[in-house]
């Protein structure tokens, strides 16, 4: 059996008097996406920090390919990327100076430091931008770049702290693409996102933060369903929500609801029946208990 | 896109930092602003103080031989001080953590900054050498007292470079980063650069005697002019050995302590 890409086991830490990390336990399965998903100031970037080596834990373990992050450093170093929250690109290099840059200092040779950033420009569509300077580059194309980077060499697990916020719709589902290539070479991906969508399109499994700890885990059905099954939700003619009835899908469960409604709303009430979407999942998870709307 | 290999060998220490130097040395030569600036104002300081200063302090008109060794201080100070800004600007930037997290000694960034300021600096100090020569500097040194003034005009820069990245590194943002360094412009003033301190109130004597600006002033002033300053030499170079020592270890020590905070 493979082990373990990451392995996390009571992980605290404290700034001051403020716990940031409140005991989190988690393990990625090797070669799949996992999201976490949380608000601002959950702990999301602390933990990619801890699990990067930047920071040090004050309790508990964590291991990054078979590697302690406190005891193992440079092995970890060896075996991870971090892509932080803001692209993390020198902005008075060329996006070729940038690539070449890190390749050497990955430790290939001038010569092979060449080849791959050639390839990585286009790999990226930044063939056309490589002599500019970073300065000048959009959103989209500094975090193509950054991503570009992070591919110098191949490592077998990469953190992406927020890798789309502040990117346009189109942008952001070009990024997509390219993680969800990446997850096809094999590689671990670890992301934070406050997107719901972005967990809900990319991650084999997803944990929700708040405050600190892991609310919950799962993939993204196993959460949903984790929430309450489908709605039947009722609509004036104005279009506003005026009743969700919590059903259980069958056709005698909601036959049954809408004719006991039929003759207490007026007959242009419109009927949908939804599932919870990402949505409902948050802010029933990070809200503290199940919150369905009143039946 | 092909895969490359996974176990590649990690950059060498010395591949490491020519990396980080070539870096610093790009980020000099595209900041033109700055880059005429360390060149441009010593220049106008030395005007200013040979032809409208200098016949009021010396009407002899020998002033230019007195103040040279002073502006090339006040050059070698001012250029050194963006490497404050060109620090702190790394710091607070995502860049340092990727460094951080590759298997690299990542402090060659601030090694790298601080190499491309002591080339900068040495240029510079050439050009205003050159321009002092035009307006009527005649120094009396030889060969072996030109090497001596170059390797303590480097050693200098290298100390106040290396203090400059430690304040870079401390400070919170650029902005802070240059204001911490400007107090440290005004030194100079305080010296022998522009006036001797005999001509200076008692206290300040004190002050303007025993402060590490005023032997190197003095020392260098003693090898490329003659001046009877010799025994300066030694407690110049001292001086500038203990500020480079108490710097590095100072920003090393921040360096480490700064990991994963912005």
């Amino acid at each position: 059996m493979k082990s373990l890409a990451i392995e996390i086991q009571n992980l605290r830490k404290t700034f001051g008097d403020h716990v940031v990390l409140d005991g989190i336990n988690l393990s990625v399965q090797p070669g799949t996406v996992f999201a976490l998903l949380g608000p601002n100031g959950a702990g999301k970037t602390t933990l990619i920090h801890i699990l990067s080596t930047l920071v040090a834990p004050d309790e508990g373990t964590a291991r990054v390919a078979g590697f302690d992050v406190a005891a193992e450093r440079n092995k970890v170093k060896r075996s991870i990327t971090l892509t932080g929250q803001f692209a993390a690109v020198d902005d008075v290099l060329t996006g070729e100076e940038n690539l070449r840059m890190i390749c050497r200092l990955s430790g290939l040779s001038a010569a092979d430091s060449r080849v791959r950033t050639a390839e990585l420009l286009k790999h990226f569509e930044l063939t056309e931008a490589a002599r500019k300077r970073v300065k000048t580059y959009s959103g989209g194309m500094r975090r193509r770049l950054d991503l570009a980077i992070s591919l110098a060499v191949s490592r077998p697990v990469m953190f992406l702290d927020e890798p789309t916020t502040g990117l346009d719709t189109r942008s952001r589902r070009a990024l997509w693409d390219i993680i969800l290539q990446l997850k096809e070479q094999g590689i671990t991906i670890f992301l934070t996102t406050q997107y719901l969508e972005e967990a809900d399109q990319l991650a084999d499994t997803i944990a929700v933060i708040s405050g600190g700890r892991i609310v919950a885990t799962g993939s993204a059905g196993e959460l949903k369903s984790r929430v309450g099954g489908e709605v039947i939700e009722l609509r004036n003619t104005d279009d506003e929500i005026i009743r969700k009835i919590p059903t259980d899908g069958t056709i005698l469960d909601i036959s049954r609801t809408l004719h006991e409604l039929a003759s207490t709303l007026p007959g242009e009430t419109r009927v949908s029946i939804n599932r919870p979407n990402m949505n409902d999942v948050f802010l029933a998870m990070t809200a503290g208990g199940t919150e369905v709307a009143p039946a | 896109m092909k895969n490359p290999q996974t176990s590649v060998k990690s950059a060498s220490l010395a591949v490491t930092n020519a990396v980080f130097i070539s870096r610093s040395i790009r980020h000099s030569l595209r900041n033109v602003e700055a880059l005429v600036m360390a060149v441009v104002l010593p220049i106008m300081l030395m005007l200013l103080f040979t032809y409208v200063f200098g016949g009021a302090i010396d009407p002899g008109g020998n002033y230019v031989n007195y103040v040279v060794p002073g502006i090339i201080l006040l050059c070698a100070g001012f250029g050194s001080s963006s490497t404050a800004v060109d620090v702190a600007e790394d710091m607070t930037n995502g860049i340092i953590d990727r460094f951080r997290t590759m298997p690299i000694k990542s402090l060659g960034v601030i090694t790298g900054h601080v190499a491309a300021s002591l080339v900068r600096n040495l240029i510079a100090t050439g050009v205003v050498i050159g321009v002092a020569l035009l307006v009527g500097f005649r120094p009396t040194a030889a060969g072996l007292e030109w090497i001596a003034a170059a390797c303590l005009i480097a050693l200098f820069i290298l100390a106040f470079t290396w203090l400059y990245a430690a304040i870079g590194l401390v400070a919170g943002s650029p902005a802070a980063a240059s204001g911490y360094g400007f107090a440290l412009l005004f030194l100079p003033y305080l010296s022998s650069a522009f006036v001797p301190t005999d001509t200076m109130p008692a206290w300040l004597q004190g002050v303007a005697e025993n402060q590490p600006i005023t032997p190197v002033i003095e020392a260098i002033r003693g090898l490329l002019t003659g001046a009877p300053a010799h025994d300066q030499i030694w407690k110049a170079a001292l001086w500038c050995m203990l500020i480079l020592l108490v710097s590095m270890l100072w920003s090393m020590w921040t360096f480490r302590r700064k990991a994963g905070r912005r």
